[in-house]
């Protein structure tokens, strides 16, 4: 009963658009406020906010290098923040990204100088690229479905048991970078591999800026999991599993192997962020290429509310943020950590999101719509 | 004249799109116990809720003890001596009783200690008084359902609240709990407590009311006693129009058997045997209800059945396939459906949209995907088509189900389970918590796929609807069959004392 005359589609139309704006509204005040908040600190700090978040916009975007560089920063946080997206669609916590993405940039990497160097095998561009991608994204995948698969067979927490394959592909890429896998060249001293073969690097989108196709590819990406989450049999399994996994038995579905293979995308998706960085910008393995990725992506996935859209612009915000800082440094004297504490505090509100409500006299939705994981026990 | 403890003027109260509650007048006189009944949806709970400052009337007025008031929140209300206990309580499981009762309104000593001795010195006290037997110093998760309802009574008596209000307090609990709640009413009123008692159950209506004001969309149909009142009075004016509440069917013609099971053993989670070498056989076009005081295995023996739990013994036959311990999804495909006991576990996936609640079972098979991708444009089409058959009260397709009433909520899940191809239905308490008008629309519709040659199996722990749905009763006690009857020779004391365990021919175990 109570249908309306208008037409279906227009309305359903009608409800997305008020939905994303509702889906919006906190994001985008959490990052005011935290904007807001971190000029206080500066002030106090003795900075000049204004002129440091100008320094912020000029080193962002000020010119096409800025941008580049922006986007550049951006490409991980897309793909390691969609990992935790997809994990948290489907009712779990990957705090695994970080290890996922070394053991991609780690098997990545080795592809691309391996084949031909040691091995002699020669591969043309185009088998090459797409063998160390897709190679880096299946170990960053197997990673995570092997605490995926522990939840599902013994009930183990992911949350325990992501942050355990972390310390243990961290060891492992240690050791590897420091012993068989360490560029031998006589004046390298720190702990990483030989460069890749040209065959095995992702082309730069323009001669002159370092962004690369794997930004494209990122946002490609962006797309095909928004495809898969809300418009494949596989998604409504993901989605129905995260949010009610008796309710997913009850309809037939394989909880155990959803599970898995959750935490196999996740970390398909984590290993990606590694392998695009080790393909398309350093051209080998360093240790510590990585900056906490891994980790951020869990501000980025929280603040785009885990939706893949929301994510890419989450994750442009936060490489924006960490490209422009030095510019701001330059400008104002106001020290780059001053991005961590803004990110932390966008973290904060974000995840504390009673705060913004309160802040601005926002009307608490009617139910408990954000449950992100399932509880402990 | 003596005061109303509470009177409610003209209340009125819009929702977008919907007039909640339009002019209501409401008397509650000193110690009475007055029952509000409606159908779900009829503005029962949002009255209560402006009553406790949980919602605010855009006109009308409230006044306690002859005075105007102004409500703005909840604590305005305990101010004035209101109390509510909520459908689903308010308790923090893993805290005592003594703690969850002085949350919000904690003594302290030497300014930081948590005076908890003096709090359960008078819990105990209050307890006593009221003949509530509450323990201050158990844990809530231990205790059962009604008790933890007596936990809510003790808070607000605890805040020296003399209106208590009680929103449908016996939708969970079984038929002995309910009649120690009501012993509890009493013991209150006659010290001068009032009490409002929202309930569609019209039974317990007649049983405990002082006076009974049906609500219907929003607006006052009346206010009787239950002396010049009765079950069919009060249904009709809850639902406006005539209403059949017993189930009007043609005798049974059994045909081919569907399910047969056989000797079946079925562990709970703390490996007990809760299911005990059940046999029993449902065919084409009966209904065989199991009838048993809850908490005797029904659960397991379904969830069995349905795939959801491994028997540990036994056989289960489904259409002459050996089905035993076979995944759901063959089973469904086989022509099982299944009205789950807990519709919010099993049933239904809250935040999705009611279209996609409407294909759970179905999502991965034409019309709904093609290959791997879904096609929305069929589930929109198929979630309009069921709406409109299911009479499901909704302003769109696409709403959140868990925005609908508990009767909507059935009434999706029926309509997705009643529209497949179906050989099996399966329901387990089918009408718990229901409204009269959805209980006496599901009744309709299980009737109606029964005479279309599709055998049913109906458990339920209440009587009344075995009695008036089923072809053969079996009733069950501590996961055994005791007996089957024929519905047409079951009568109530006979069914009463087999779901006791007491069997006149001991050749029946």
């Amino acid at each position: 009963m109570a249908q309306s005359s208008e037409s279906p589609f227009a309305r359903r139309a009608l409800n997305l658009v008020r939905l994303g704006f509702n889906e919006l509204t906190v994001p985008v005040l959490a990052v005011v406020t935290a904007l807001v908040v971190g000029g206080l600190v500066m002030l106090v700090a003795g900075g000049d906010p204004l002129l440091a978040y100008l320094g912020l916009w000029e080193g962002a975007f000020g010119d096409a290098k800025a941008i580049s560089e922006t986007f550049v920063w951006a490409t991980p946080y897309i793909f390691a923040g969609l990992a935790v997206a997809l994990a948290f669609k489907g009712g779990l916590f990957n705090i695994g990204a970080e290890g996922q993405l070394a053991m991609g940039a780690v098997v990545a990497a080795w592809i691309g100088y391996a084949l031909p160097g040691v091995l002699k095998i020669e591969l043309p561009a185009f088998i090459h690229i797409p063998l160390a991608v897709l190679g880096g994204a299946f170990a960053g995948g197997i990673w995570g479905a092997i605490p995926g698969w522990l939840k599902a067979k013994t009930g183990a927490h992911e949350v325990i048991n992501t942050i355990m394959m972390n310390y243990i592909i961290l060891l492992i890429a240690s050791f590897l970078l420091n012993g068989p896998m360490k560029d031998p060249n006589p004046l390298n001293v720190i702990a990483r591999t030989p460069s890749i073969a040209e065959s095995a690097r992702v082309p730069r989108l323009l001669p002159d800026l370092r962004v690369h196709w794997g930004f494209v590819f990122a946002l490609g990406v962006v797309v095909l999991v928004w495809w898969l989450l809300y418009k494949t049999t596989v998604g409504f399994e993901i989605r129905t599993v995260g949010t009610n996994p008796n309710a997913g038995q009850y309809a037939g579905m394989n909880v155990a192997w959803i599970t898995v293979l959750t935490m196999g995308l996740s970390g398909a998706l984590a290993g990606l962020a590694g392998t695009i960085e080790v393909t398309a910008l350093n051209y080998r393995h360093e240790l510590s290429f990585s900056l906490g990725y891994g980790f951020d992506a869990i501000t980025v996935a929280l603040l785009g509310k885990t939706h893949p859209v929301g994510v890419a612009l989450a994750a442009i915000l936060m490489g924006a943020m960490r490209n422009g800082a030095t510019r701001m440094q330059f400008l104002t004297q106001v020290p780059v950590d001053i991005v961590s504490v803004i990110q932390s505090l966008i973290l904060l509100f974000v995840a504390a999101d009673v705060i913004v409500r309160f802040l601005f006299r926002i009307r608490t939705p009617k139910q408990g719509d954000a449950m992100m994981t399932r509880g402990w026990s | 004249m003596e005061t109303n403890a509470l009177e409610l003027k003209a209340i009125t109260k819009r929702f977008p799109g919907v007039l909640a509650n339009d002019r209501v007048d409401f008397q509650l006189r000193k110690g009475e116990i007055h029952a509000l009944l409606g159908e779900n949806g009829a503005g029962k709970t949002t009255l209560m809720n402006i009553v406790y400052g949980l919602y605010h009337q855009d006109a009308g007025e409230i006044l306690v003890n002859g005075a105007p008031v102004a409500i703005r929140d909840p604590n305005d209300a305990i101010r004035r001596g209101i109390g509510m206990v909520h459908q689903h309580f308010m308790l923090i499981p893993v805290f005592t009783v003594a703690e969850n009762i002085i949350l919000g309104t904690e003594t302290v000593r030497h300014g930081v200690v948590l005076d908890r001795q003096t709090a359960s010195a008078r819990i105990r006290a209050l307890s006593h008084q009221y003949g509530l037997d509450v323990n201050p110093d158990l844990l809530v998760h231990d205790l059962p359902v009604g008790v933890q309802q007596r936990v809510e009574i003790v808070k607000a008596l605890y805040r020296q609240a003399d209106v208590l209000i009680l929103d449908e307090p016996t939708a969970v609990l079984t038929p002995q709990e309910a009649g120690d709640l009501f012993r509890i009413m009493r013991e209150l009123t006659g010290r001068g407590v009032s009490i409002i008692f929202i309930t569609h159950k019209l039974k317990e209506v007649l049983e405990i009311a002082d006076r009974i004001t049906t609500l219907r969309a929003g607006r006052v149909v009346g206010t009787v006693t239950p002396a010049e009142t009765d079950e069919h009075k009060l249904a009709a004016m809850m639902v406006g129009r005539e209403v059949i509440l017993t189930v009007e069917k043609q005798p049974a013609q059994p045909a081919a058997e569907v399910l047969r099971v056989e000797h079946l053993r079925v562990l709970d989670e703390r490996k007990v045997p809760v299911v005990n070498d059940a046999s029993f056989t449902v065919r084409a076009g009966e209904v065989l209800g199991i009838a048993g005081v809850q908490g005797n295995g029904q659960t397991e023996l379904v969830e069995a059945l349905t795939g959801l739990r491994a028997a540990t013994g036994g056989k289960i036959t489904l259409l002459d396939q050996a089905v035993t311990n076979q995944p759901p999804r063959p089973i469904i495909e086989r022509g099982v459906a299944h009205v789950p006991e807990d519709r919010h576990k099993h049933g239904l996936v809250l935040p999705f949209p009611i279209s996609d609640n409407l294909v759970l079972c179905t999502y991965y098979q034409t019309p709904f995907a093609r290959g791997w991708q879904m096609d929305y444009a069929a589930i929109d089409a198929n979630a309009r088509e069921r709406i409109r058959d299911f009479d499901v009260r909704t302003p769109s397709p696409f709403i959140p189900v868990e925005s609908l009433s508990g009767g909507n909520q059935q009434k999706v899940i029926v309509a997705r389970e009643f529209s497949r191809p179906i050989k099996l239905l399966i329901l387990n308490q089918p009408t718990r918590g229901l409204d009269v008008g959805s209980i006496e629309y599901i009744h309709r519709r299980v009737i109606e796929w029964r005479d279309r040659g599709c055998a049913v199996l109906l458990v339920s722990a209440e009587l009344d609807e075995i009695l008036s749905l089923a072809d053969r009763i079996a009733v069950i006690y501590k996961g055994r069959i005791l007996e089957t009857l024929n519905a047409v020779d079951a009568t109530r004391e006979q069914l009463g004392l087999l779901m006791a365990g007491v069997t006149q021919t001991p050749a029946a175990q």
